[in-house]
């Protein structure tokens, strides 16, 4: 095959940060392809920046290089100069180890982990020189899947892809290539390929399935063919102890975001988080054994060199004996104590002294924890069952142990926020300032403030989330709360972009209409603010029939057919609504790694469990730990519409 | 005890800017498990100390760069285990133990040798281009620093300029010295383009060749490539 390097070479001297598409990476390889092999192209659709980090990309790529059936490449969006460069001079998008034409390929394979993001996979098809809609590709052309979180509701994006795999890559992209190679030999055209493919766990082929509407109704998703599945189930590794990958996490040669060592501890969280996507189709929890964390960051850190190291998970704190594990790492005699240890997700319950002393001991970044909501009945809500005294316990914690800088996590736009629970955020901040004062005067807050979307495949999917005005409204009343408060400072997400990934988030196929008219009008790259425009999207919306409100602001009733009703992460539908209607309630939910199953779904509907080595939870946990968590009372009645509303008619 | 390295930037790694590539030296010395020293403080990093900047998408076949370290090792095969480390394209060609009191890189080294490839440029055409920039007894360019345009005569930074000939193009060797205010070689470039050589700037490749230190008043390379030849000094020929 052809590389393009040659015809690149002249175009890099006039872009920015040329680094990024010269691959070259510590830890990348350069696969020989044959005829034989199938070929996979991995695409993280955004920049090299924010996708090279991304961990499930690198697994794929190693576990498919390991095959001698199948080679993997990747790419990831080149930003905005390059591609009017490649335009202009007729080149297409490129792989990154031997710059091959991304069109090369046998399969593109994207990953989805925002939904911001889909306007870069409909450009970056294009830019392969694939035709964007899945129906207008030919035998020649590569299959173009996608995976990530996003793909528990693809149906705004599954006019533009082949097939869709839901849940943990490790095991289905074998499968896949298996699949793939069966065809290949059986000389199956593009359409009998499809079929195949559908017949593997955890494959969802969207042209297979007819979509039916009453008006704006979606009634149904169903199977055309009586061999391609009704429901497509996730795909769940038992164990995460067979999966140490990536055994070589590429070290890239120009700086990126997370640009650190990453080591996964567990995967799953059963917190119960309403608001969560990640910890529903993430279940059960997995947890990696310890030594094997012991031995993945130590040969990481001599193989890549760098001088940090992340325990990545849901939720950290939890990870059984994680005060030890952290212990090790900075105390290592290797290390001359520079090395230090981040965890990302902090839970302010299970963040205790030891941790803190432990992580203390190294040099110190920042440290962000997520109360997510300002006050307990908000937080009982949403089952974030923190209490005050966690957090300031925690926070106290980390001032005294050296840290100056905390950040916290908030979501505004929850199912019953009231204006009260808005406030209680500035309350915390301001208490959480004053815990920093008392070891040093240059002791800070950052208050990071995010627009809460509702997510498929949560019990807040039935919620119609808040408006952009009323978002911003919420934000202002917070900002001007704390204005004077010299020590906290606030962020925010743009309430606008929130609404888009609102319809993005929980819409139909339909969507993809907007999407495409979004992408010919030149918006990608909407995660970054400077290219965002909401007027971009509206003027979409209403030239495709298709209205904002009904998608994003309106509360779903029980029975309501959802877009991604046919494909399942395990979880049952009634566990879901109860869950709901809990939290409307005010109930609280133990978390069932250290307590009594409750049947989500996820454990029982695919024979696996909980692999957790400590039968109780961290110390100072509360969640689950014989708090009265029965606080409910009657369900505000206008959450709950019993019929759908009058809908805007939409074309179907 | 300091270490001084010797290596090259070529190939597809010249598009790695000059502070990300110190990110890249940092976690290269830690893999070969040099005792690097650390600076004091709240901080510490690595103490490194880096030559003179090399713009993004240039090579180079000398670069340098000096590494503190906290304990004496034997710098037998040190080269050879940096070199194992680092990306394809950099090469470390030679490492030596050197005196701490020695002028930092950025103060010692006075001029650098530039290779310029033009490419479908006959060698007739650039001779008559550069003898007419010799010939000049100012010449005037026009150089942004910081934000502020300023112009700077490159006449006396010119030390010598050769042309060699080949089948698809050319090659103009240039001897540029250091000043108060340095002349970067796409600013020269800028000069030799002027006239008749009508190339894309973009696909001429410059490549630093050398660097040299002034010793009595001769220049000297700042260290000689392991293998190399020994280097001469600078024979100035006007």
């Amino acid at each position: 095959m052809p590389s393009i390097w040659s015809q690149l070479e002249p175009l890099l001297a006039t872009v920015q940060r040329p680094a990024r598409y010269i691959g070259c990476e510590d830890g990348s390889l350069s696969p020989v392809h044959s005829p034989e092999s199938v070929s996979w192209l991995l695409i993280y659709p955004d920049t090299y920046e924010i996708g090279l980090p991304n961990q499930g990309l690198q697994i794929l790529y190693e576990i498919l290089n390991e095959r001698d059936d199948a080679v993997a490449e990747r790419t990831y969006a080149p930003w905005t100069d390059l591609e009017a460069e490649l335009r202009s001079h007729g080149l297409p998008l490129f792989s990154l180890e031997n710059h091959l034409p991304a069109s090369e390929f046998d399969v593109l394979a994207f990953n989805l982990s925002a939904e911001l993001v889909y306007t870069n996979l409909v450009n970056c098809i294009d830019l392969a020189g694939v035709p964007i809609r899945a129906v207008d590709r030919t035998g020649d052309d590569p299959l173009v899947c996608v995976g990530g979180h996003c793909t528990f509701n693809p149906e705004p994006v599954a006019d533009f892809v082949d097939f869709v795999v839901l849940g943990d890559g490790e095991e289905v992209v074998g499968e896949i290539t298996d699949a793939l190679q069966a065809a290949r030999s059986a000389g199956a055209d593009r359409a009998g390929t499809l079929r195949r493919l559908a017949g593997v766990e955890g494959v969802y082929v969207p042209s297979l399935y007819d979509v039916t509407y009453d008006g704006a109704d979606l009634v149904a998703i169903s199977p055309r063919f009586d061999d391609v599945p009704a429901v497509v189930n996730k795909r769940t590794i038992a164990d995460l102890a067979d999966w140490p990958y990536p055994k070589h996490q590429l070290v890239p040669l120009t700086e990126v975001v997370h640009d650190r060592l990453n080591v996964e501890v567990f995967r799953g969280c059963t917190r119960g988080c309403r608001f969560c996507q990640a910890g529903m189709i993430t279940r059960p929890v997995r947890e990696r054994p310890a030594e094997q964390v012991r031995t993945m960051v130590a040969d990481g850190l001599r193989r890549t060199g760098y001088d940090e190291v992340a325990l990545t998970s849901l939720s950290t704190a939890d990870f059984s004996g994680i005060a030890d594990v952290v212990g090790d790492i900075v105390s290592d005699p290797a290390a001359c104590g520079q090395i230090s240890v981040s965890l990302p997700s902090l839970r302010v319950d299970a963040f205790g002294v030891a941790i803190a002393s432990e992580l203390g001991k190294a040099r110190k970044g920042g440290l962000t924890f997520a109360p997510e909501a300002g006050t307990w009945r908000m937080r009982q809500v949403i089952n974030k069952l923190i209490r005050e005294e966690d957090l300031y316990e925690a926070v106290d914690a980390a001032y005294s142990n050296g840290w100056r800088r905390v950040k916290l996590y908030f979501l505004i736009g929850l199912p019953t926020e009231t204006d009260e629970d808005t406030l209680g955020i500035a309350t915390l901040a301001r208490n959480v300032a004053e815990i920093g004062r008392r070891y040093s005067t240059s002791a800070s807050v950052t208050v990071s403030v995010g627009g809460f979307v509702p997510k498929p495949q949560t019990p807040f999917q039935w919620f119609g989330q808040n408006t952009v005005e009323e978002l911003q409204r919420k934000v202002n009343l917070l900002r001007d709360e704390l204005r004077r408060d010299r020590s906290v400072q606030v962020k925010w997400h743009d309430p606008k972009a929130t609404l888009i990934e609102g319809i993005m988030s929980r819409g139909d196929r339909r969507i993809g209409a907007a999407i495409e008219a979004v992408w010919r009008a030149g918006g990608t790259f909407q995660e970054w603010s400077e290219h965002f425009e909401l007027d971009r999207w509206t003027d979409a919306m209403t030239a495709c029939g298709l209205d904002v409100d009904w998608y994003a602001y309106r509360h779903r009733a029980e029975a309501e057919v959802f877009a991604w009703d046919h494909l399942s992460a395990g979880l049952h539908r009634d566990f879901l609504w109860q869950d709901w209607r809990d939290a409307l309630a005010e109930v609280g939910l133990p978390d069932c790694r250290w307590t009594p199953c409750y049947d989500c779904g996820a454990c029982t509907g695919y024979s696996i469990e909980h692999i957790v080595a400590s039968a109780v939870p961290p110390a100072g946990g509360s969640q689950g730990t014989g708090q009265d968590l029965s606080t409910g009372h009657s369900v505000p009645v206008e959450l709950i519409p019993r019929r759908p509303p009058a809908s805007t008619p939409v074309p179907a | 005890m300091r270490l001084r390295v010797r290596y090259t930037k070529i190939g597809k790694v010249r598009f790695v800017g000059h502070r990300d590539l110190a990110r890249v030296w940092e976690r290269t010395i830690r893999r070969a498990e040099l005792p690097i020293a650390y600076t004091e403080g709240f901080s510490p990093r690595p103490k490194l100390h880096f030559g003179l900047a090399l713009s993004v998408g240039h090579e180079s076949d000398a670069e340098y760069l000096d590494i503190d370290l906290r304990e004496p090792v034997d710098p037998d095969g040190i080269a050879e285990r940096l070199d194992a480390e680092m990306p394809a394209g950099v090469d470390v060609s030679a490492v030596r133990i050197i005196d701490r009191s020695d002028d930092a890189l950025q103060q010692a080294v006075v001029a650098c040798t530039w290779s310029f490839w033009l490419p479908g440029v006959s060698e007739a055409v650039a001779s008559a281009a550069v003898r007419e920039v010799m010939a000049e007894i100012a010449l005037p360019v026009e150089i942004e620093r910081k934000g502020v345009l300023t112009t700077v005569d490159a006449r006396p930074h010119i030390e010598s300029l050769v042309v060699n000939g080949a089948d698809d193009g050319c090659e103009v060797v240039v001897v540029l010295r250091r000043g108060e205010r340095s002349l970067r070689p796409n600013e020269l470039l800028q000069l030799l383009l002027r006239g008749e050589l009508l190339v894309d700037p973009a696909l001429v490749r410059i490549r630093r060749i050398e660097q040299w230190i002034e010793i009595d008043g001769v220049l000297r390379a700042v260290m000689p490539a392991v293998g190399a030849l020994p280097m001469p000094p600078l024979q100035v020929a006007n």
